[in-house]
C-alpha cells in the first residue's frame, strides 16, 4: 500500500464517522462533510457529463465527420456532422429560458421536443415490455389437465395449482383495491378487503428487505472503517518498520 | 412499569449504539453461517454459467457510492464468474458516479485472470439518457458507444469488432439501486429479447419478484444476501459473505427490539386504562 492509498483511507475514514456523529446530534463536523459530498459529486457529474456527453456524443463526432467529408467528400460524413446541428441547436434554445419572459417561450420548442420523444417511448415500452408480459404471466391455468382417477393428482400439482389461486385472487383483489369509482361494498367489498391483505403482505416483505439494505450499509461502512483503516493502518506500519 | 415507560421512551442514541455492536462483533469475530442458495440467485448463476466461451455480457453500473457495500460484491462475484468462463465483458454505466466502482472490480478480477483490456474486457463509460441509449444499442452499439471511456474507437478494440447489437451480446447484468433494471427489461428484453439478470439492492428487489415470475428475468441478486448467494456458488467469499452473520445478528436484534417494544407498548397502554 502506497502513502498516497493510505491518505485517502484516513480522507475516507475521516468522514465517514463525521456523518456518523449525527446519530448523536448535529454538529459542524458533519454539516462540513455533507457539503463536501454534495459540492464533489455535483462537480464529478458536471465534468463527466460535459465529457460523455457534449465532447464525446458531440464535439468528437462532429470534427472526426467533418474531417472524413473534407478528406474523402464522403455524402454520408457531411450529413452526420450535419444533423448534429440539430440538436445543438436545440440545446442552445433550451438555455433561453434563463434570459426572461421576452425569449423564454424559445425554450418549450426543445422542452415539447423532448416530452414527445419521451412520452413515445414511454408508452411504447411500458405496454410491450411491462404490461402485456404481466397480464399474460397473469393468466394460469387453475386445473392441471390430465387429471383424471388413473392419473390422481400429485403433490407439486397440487402446490402450483395453489399458487396459481393465490397469484390470481391477489391481482384481483389489488385491482378491486384501487377501483374507486364505486363505494366498496358487497362483492368489491370482499374483494378490496382481500386486496389489502395482499398489499400489506408486500408492504411487509419491501419493509424487510429495507431493513436488510440498510443493514448492508451500515456493514460495508463498519468493515471499511475496521479492516480498510485500522487494518489497512497497521499493515502500512508494519511495513514500514520491516 | 418505570422499566416499561422507560422502554418505551428510550433514548435512539442507546438503540444505534447497540445495533453497531451488534453489527461489528460478527466482523471481527467470524461466525460460520452456510448460505442457502435461493432459485433465483441459482438461475442467474446457471444463466452466467451455461454461456459458450468467448461470448460477450454486458455489465451496465447503474448504482454508485450510497448503495456499493451492496451492489459492489455482486459486481465482483459476477465479475469473477464471468472471466473464470472465459466470457467478454463489456462495462457501462448510467450512473456517472458508479462507473469508477465497477471499473475497479473488472480490473481487479482481470489481474486475477490475466485478463487484458480491449481484447477481453472494454468500458465503454456513460451516455445520457438511459432509454434512447438501450433502444439505439438494438441497432447499432457504435451510434452511442463509438469510443469508450478514453476515446479510443471501439473499433480497435479486437473484442468489439463482431459486437453491434443485442444479438452479439449473450446476457445482461444490470446492477442497480434504481428503477434501471426494469428499464433494461422493458427496451431490452420487450423489444429485443435480450436475456436480463438484476444485481439490486434489497430496496428495489421486491419490486422485481413480478419479472421473474413473468420470466422476463432470468436471475436475480437481491441485496446482500444475494452477494453472498452468488459468492458461495463461486466458493470465492467476498464482503456478501463476510457481512450476513452481522446482517442475522443485526435482524434478530431488530426482531427483539419489535418484540420487546410492542408488548412494553402494550402493557403499558393496558396498565394506563386500567388505572383510569
Amino acid at each position: 500500500m502506497t502513502f498516497g492509498t493510505l491518505l485517502g483511507i484516513w480522507i475516507a475514514a475521516t468522514l465517514t464517522i463525521a456523518i456518523f456523529s449525527f446519530l448523536y446530534r448535529d454538529n459542524p463536523l458533519y454539516k462540513f462533510a455533507e457539503h463536501l459530498y454534495v459540492g464533489v459529486s455535483a462537480a464529478y457529474w458536471v465534468v463527466t457529463t460535459a465529457k460523455f456527453t457534449m465532447q464525446d456524443m458531440l464535439v468528437d463526432v462532429f470534427i472526426t465527420n467533418w474531417k472524413a467529408y473534407q478528406s474523402t467528400g464522403s455524402s454520408t460524413a457531411f450529413w452526420e456532422a450535419m444533423i448534429l446541428i440539430i440538436p445543438t441547436i436545440l440545446g442552445i434554445m433550451m438555455l433561453t429560458r434563463w434570459f426572461g419572459p421576452k425569449v423564454n417561450w424559445i425554450s418549450r420548442w426543445p422542452i415539447a421536443f423532448t416530452v414527445g420523444l419521451g412520452a413515445g417511448l414511454g408508452i411504447t415500452g411500458a405496454i410491450q415490455g411491462f404490461l402485456l408480459p404481466q397480464v399474460q404471466a397473469t393468466l394460469l391455468p387453475i386445473w392441471e389437465p390430465g387429471i383424471s382417477a388413473a392419473a390422481p393428482i400429485s403433490g407439486p400439482q397440487i402446490l402450483i395449482i395453489v399458487s396459481n389461486i393465490v397469484l390470481i385472487v391477489g391481482v384481483i383483489g389489488t385491482l378491486i383495491f384501487f377501483y374507486f369509482s364505486r363505494p366498496h361494498t358487497g362483492i368489491l367489498g370482499v374483494g378490496s378487503r382481500s386486496g389489502i391483505v395482499f398489499i400489506m403482505i408486500g408492504f411487509g416483505a419491501a419493509f424487510g428487505y429495507t431493513v436488510m439494505a440498510r443493514i448492508s450499509l451500515l456493514i460495508g461502512r463498519l468493515d471499511f472503517l475496521v479492516n480498510t483503516w485500522i487494518g489497512g493502518t497497521i499493515r502500512f506500519i508494519q511495513d514500514l518498520v520491516r | 412499569m418505570g422499566f416499561l415507560k422507560w422502554l418505551a421512551k428510550i433514548d435512539r442514541r442507546i438503540i444505534f449504539l447497540v445495533l453497531a455492536l451488534v453489527v461489528l462483533v460478527p466482523l471481527l469475530v467470524k461466525i460460520p453461517i452456510p448460505p442457502k442458495v435461493s432459485e433465483p440467485v441459482e438461475n442467474a448463476y446457471r444463466a452466467i454459467d451455461t454461456l459458450r466461451p468467448g461470448s460477450v455480457v454486458v455489465l451496465s453500473v447503474d448504482y454508485d457510492a450510497t448503495s456499493a457495500p451492496e451492489c459492489q460484491p455482486m459486481m465482483e462475484a459476477i465479475a469473477e464468474h464471468a472471466f473464470r468462463r472465459g466470457l467478454k465483458i463489456i462495462l457501462l454505466g448510467h450512473l456517472v458516479t458508479g462507473l469508477p466502482l465497477g471499473q475497479i472490480a473488472i480490473e481487479e478480477a482481470a489481474a486475477r485472470h490475466g485478463k487484458t483490456y480491449g481484447t477481453d474486457y472494454v468500458n465503454l463509460g456513460y451516455r445520457p439518457n438511459p432509454i434512447t441509449v438501450i433502444v439505439g444499442i438494438g441497432r447499432e452499439i457504435r451510434d452511442f458507444y463509438g469510443a469508450d471511456y478514453q476515446g479510443v474507437p471501439v473499433d480497435s478494440f479486437p473484442m468489439m469488432r463482431d459486437v453491434h447489437n443485442y444479438d452479439d451480446i449473450a446476457a445482461l447484468v444490470s446492477f442497480a439501486h434504481g428503477t434501471m433494471v426494469e428499464i433494461w427489461i422493458e427496451y431490452a428484453w420487450g423489444r429485443f429479447g435480450e436475456q436480463i439478470i438484476g444485481g439490486v439492492t434489497g430496496v428495489v428487489a421486491p419490486n422485481l419478484y413480478p419479472y421473474l415470475q413473468s420470466k422476463q428475468l432470468v436471475g436475480l441478486l437481491g441485496g446482500l444476501k444475494g452477494a453472498s448467494e452468488y459468492e458461495s456458488l463461486l466458493e470465492r467469499p467476498g464482503l456478501g459473505s463476510k457481512g450476513m452473520p452481522a446482517q442475522t445478528t443485526a435482524h434478530l436484534l431488530i426482531i427483539l427490539f419489535i418484540l420487546v417494544g410492542t408488548v412494553a407498548d402494550f402493557i403499558v397502554d393496558v396498565y394506563t386504562r386500567r388505572k383510569k
